[in-house]
């Protein structure tokens, strides 16, 4: 997407109603459902409903401020930090490593991408469900064999384990993308450059780190905010069927929060104002990823 | 590298590292096939084969026309109305706002342009009670146009769309004028079919994104009968000590996968297409 040129020098239709008209539906449903809510939340940020509510009182930035104080709150923007650094790496980590074998491969590797990239299709609620039945303390096969290793598994009672499954569950979903980008990324980068070292004597790992990654590093980059974005949005339904955001809110990443005080805990002014933080979060997010991969990336 | 190392060996490690990791990638996806083809006293004895059971028709039998609160072949059906509601809703503002800020001058012209651009930030998990209200206020609860609506708004799909029409030369208009058609006619009969391609490649990866949506359905449906089947998964796990059907819950995780799956195999060209352009 280029926001940066003029879009000027086009032949155009003179039209007075049509294009209002034409920018009619999207306008809608942006105004009634995003630009609405957004206002909402921004303003019940500022107020505290009564228990009951039936009024409200305005309150200012006391939401903020009881909100930055709360150490739950502090605690879901580390366990969000975490969370998602893990994700990120295991995924792309495990991405790269099936990219570089994959690109290694000249007959067949048509094959190897199929059967890599149809995970990209499993919804993050279901990569939940599956990983949830593989790790079932009474019933799943990991925890069955983990015992026969003298180790007892219990991610319903050990924040540790429930944040290793929810990362698991979560980066095993991603590989498919990350591999399809490193591909592509791997390919693109010419074979006479690679040969050219080879034969200057320097072997895999040296050529792997002294020209294929330096050169692939855009390609690193845009995944990089991908999958962060992808940790901190949309990884909801993983931790919702897996672990609920326990225990003791060990896995309570920031948008889950929001759920559970908007939704269940029923605190709306706390809820709005994490909303309004969200949505700093988001607007950073997204310019780092205008700002800088826009012109940086080449496939 | 290929050129650079063919050595025997080498290669034979290099397929056997892909097949292992194909092997984890695969497996949890395999794992949940052989469960949704047993009883659920051979789940509940652990641990379970790793070959298929003779239990599958029964399975999926029963998942389907009974479920657990509501028959999954229902399920199905809503989740089917939501991503093609979304996909085809998605594509169709987009591609006609797109139009709009390309071949037209008009006053405010950037102003709409931006205020499409800010969707970008601002995801449903940003947002979720107030839209929640605003679909409740609206009479949207357990609807499937409220599972469709509040999510159709796309900055990314415009902007694709915006980018395909800038790249088409000026002289299609102008010779478009000459021959005395409008700009609906413009539209239908040369900016579409020169977008064919684009909103094919736009389908396959809108037809994912709404069909894996979770957060949303999530909000809007507590009627069981108006669940969609990525969601409607979770509301399967009893909620106390009592054992899960896991048999059929793994049944319809499976059935729960099979459209996207298919789609990404069957499409895998377009899905590429897809996956790249709209990220970029």
């Amino acid at each position: 997407m280029h926001l940066d040129n003029t879009m000027s020098q086009r032949v155009t239709f003179n039209n007075k109603f049509l294009p209002y008209l034409l920018l009619a539906p999207q306008m809608l449903v942006t105004l009634v459902f995003f630009f609405w809510p957004a206002y909402q939340a921004a303003r019940s940020s500022l107020y505290l409903p009564d228990p009951f509510g039936l009024s409200e009182q305005y309150v200012g930035l006391e939401n903020f401020t009881f909100l930055l104080e709360d150490a739950y709150y502090r605690a879901s923007f580390i366990t969000t930090a975490v969370f998602s650094a893990l994700v990120a790496a295991i995924s792309m980590g495990a991405a790269l490593w099936l990219a570089i074998m994959a690109d290694r491969i000249i007959k067949g590797s048509g094959i190897y991408r199929t059967l890599l990239i149809w995970p990209y299709a499993v919804a993050p609620a279901i990569a939940g469900v599956l990983w949830l039945f593989m790790f079932n303390p009474s019933i799943g096969v990991a925890p069955y064999y983990l015992k026969a290793l003298g180790y007892n598994w219990n991610h319903v009672l050990n924040p540790g384990e429930a944040m290793g499954l929810v990362v698991a569950a979560s980066a095993w979903k991603q590989v498919s993308y990350n591999f399809l980008f490193f591909l592509a990324g791997l390919q693109a980068i010419p074979k006479s450059v690679i040969e050219a070292a080879a034969i200057d004597g320097a072997g895999f790992w040296r050529r792997f780190w002294t020209i294929v990654f330096p050169l692939l590093s855009p390609t690193t980059f845009f995944l990089l905010v991908v999958n962060v974005v992808y940790a901190f949005f949309e990884t909801f339904g993983v931790i919702h069927t897996i672990t609920a955001g326990g225990p003791q809110q060990a896995t309570t990443i920031l948008v889950y929060k929001v759920f559970a005080d908007g939704f269940v805990g029923q605190d709306l002014g706390s809820s709005a104002a994490q909303s309004v933080i969200l949505l700093f979060v988001v607007g950073i997010l997204t310019i780092v990823q205008f700002r800088f991969i826009e012109r940086k990336v080449h496939y | 590298m290929s050129m650079v190392e063919k050595k025997g060996a080498s290669v034979w490690l290099t397929h056997i590292g892909l097949i292992l990791g194909i092997a984890v990638m695969c497996f949890p996806i395999w794992f949940a096939f052989v469960a949704s083809t047993v009883t659920q006293q051979d789940i509940i004895r652990p641990p379970l084969p790793l070959m298929p059971g003779p239990h599958l028709i029964e399975n999926y039998k029963r998942a389907l026309l009974e479920g657990v609160n509501a028959p999954v072949w229902k399920m199905l059906v809503n989740s089917t109305i939501m991503a093609l509601g979304i996909t085809i809703g998605k594509i169709s503002i987009s591609i006609i706002s797109a139009y709009a800020i390309v071949y037209f001058r008009f006053p405010f012209r950037m102003v709409f342009f931006w205020l499409i651009f800010l969707t970008l930030m601002l995801p449903v998990e940003v947002r979720i009670v107030p839209t929640y209200e605003i679909a409740a206020g609206l009479g949207l609860l357990n609807s499937h146009a409220g599972l469709i609506f509040p999510l159709i708004a796309s900055a990314t799909a415009t902007f694709l769309f915006r980018q395909l029409f800038m790249t088409i030369p000026d002289e299609l208009v102008e010779a478009a004028r000459i021959d005395g058609a409008g700009p609906m006619r413009f539209f239908r009969d040369i900016l579409l079919p020169l977008s064919r391609t684009n909103i094919a490649a736009l389908f396959v990866i809108l037809f994912i994104y709404g069909w894996n949506q979770y957060l949303w359905p999530l909000l809007v449906t507590t009627d069981p009968e108006m669940n969609t089947i990525v969601m409607g998964i979770k509301q399967m796990f009893p909620s106390g000590d009592d054992w899960a059907d896991w048999p059929v819950i793994m049944a319809t995780a499976i059935l729960a996968m099979l459209p996207p799956a298919a789609v990404v195999l069957f499409m895998q060209r377009l899905f590429i297409k897809g996956l790249v352009e709209s990220e970029k």
